[in-house]
């Protein structure tokens, strides 16, 4: 399976997220942001940091790139986009998913280990992980306060578009196991045709038990089936 | 022909800065205050006469990138 990593100046999760890829049997190409063509790909990935410094917004200049217009088009005629922490800015950013992630609540950068429940897993990228398992991934975010509004987040709920939510290691949801803020303690949303999935916490820093976890694992496997 | 536009987040949306400054000015003893917004400020200035015309440019840039609609509101004023 080919998959594209898209690289902005400022991004920083990149080369984790080639490294995941390839580890997991992807033949993996890194796309600059200035390219005006994309590989073949069946994924792309957008990947975390910080593009063109979180100017503006985050990820509202990167939204604006060239190799975005190539992206949108993919992603518009079915390719499978994930984008991660940053990414999932830059995403909400095109309008290819609905919503808005603000600064985190406590107004802290918060970088920590979180547990996140599988909330929806008839998707291509969870369909490995079980139903209402708990994993745990690590965030690292300072606007990551997912908000939306009352009719989008009852649309999520009914059409089954929330792959994540915040929990603790006993799977209970509420606002003391919620690290940001975010509505409904969201970590991660699908779109409509849910071939787009956009998440805070970072799957590519849990594919190796030598240095954190495999929690990660079934999410690039799951992709590849 | 020079524009300010000034962007805060919307009044549904919680505004944590916002909260934080507020919140230490009362503390600091300013009894009358009694809500504090933050927001952003841009300078643009236009290679343009026409301040319709300008104008409308300005909220076309704030439509495609300056403000997020979703969440953001904006005002624009000419300086």
């Amino acid at each position: 399976m080919n998959s594209s990593v898209i690289v902005f100046p400022g991004s920083n999760c990149d080369r984790d997220v080639a490294t995941a890829l390839t580890k997991l049997q992807f033949k993996n190409k890194m796309v600059w942001h200035k390219d005006s063509e994309l590989p073949k790909s069946d994924l792309i990935v957008i990947p975390g940091g910080f593009s063109y410094g979180d100017y503006l917004r985050s990820g509202a200049i990167a939204a604006k790139s060239n190799i975005l217009k190539e992206v949108i088009k993919a992603a518009n005629s079915g390719c499978l986009v994930l984008g991660i922490c940053n990414g999932f800015q830059i995403l909400i950013e095109t309008g290819l998913l609905q919503g808005a992630l603000l600064r985190n609540k406590n107004l802290k950068f918060i970088s920590k280990d979180v547990s996140l429940k599988i909330i929806n897993n008839e998707n291509k990228f969870c369909k490995k992980y079980k139903k209402n398992n708990i994993i745990n991934l690590n965030i690292a975010h300072n606007e990551g306060n997912y908000f939306t509004n009352k009719d989008h987040l009852k649309e999520l709920e009914d059409n089954e578009l929330i792959a994540f939510k915040y929990c603790n290691k006993d799977g209970l949801i509420n606002e003391s196991t919620n690290p940001n803020g975010s509505i409904s303690n969201i970590a991660g949303i699908l779109n409509n045709k849910k071939n787009i999935l956009g998440m805070m916490p970072h799957p590519e820093r849990m594919v190796d038990n030598l240095i954190s976890n495999s929690d990660g694992v079934e999410l690039f496997t799951s992709i590849l089936n | 022909m020079k524009f300010a536009v000034i962007i805060t987040l919307k009044k549904n949306v919680l505004d944590p800065q916002g909260k934080v400054i507020e919140q230490t000015l009362q503390s600091m003893g300013v009894n009358s205050l009694k809500n504090l917004r933050q927001g952003k400020y841009i300078e643009v200035e236009l290679n343009e006469t026409d301040e319709k015309k300008a104008h409308n440019s300005i909220e076309d840039m704030c439509k495609k990138l300056l403000v997020n609609l979703i969440i953001e509101e904006y005002k624009i004023k000419k300086i």
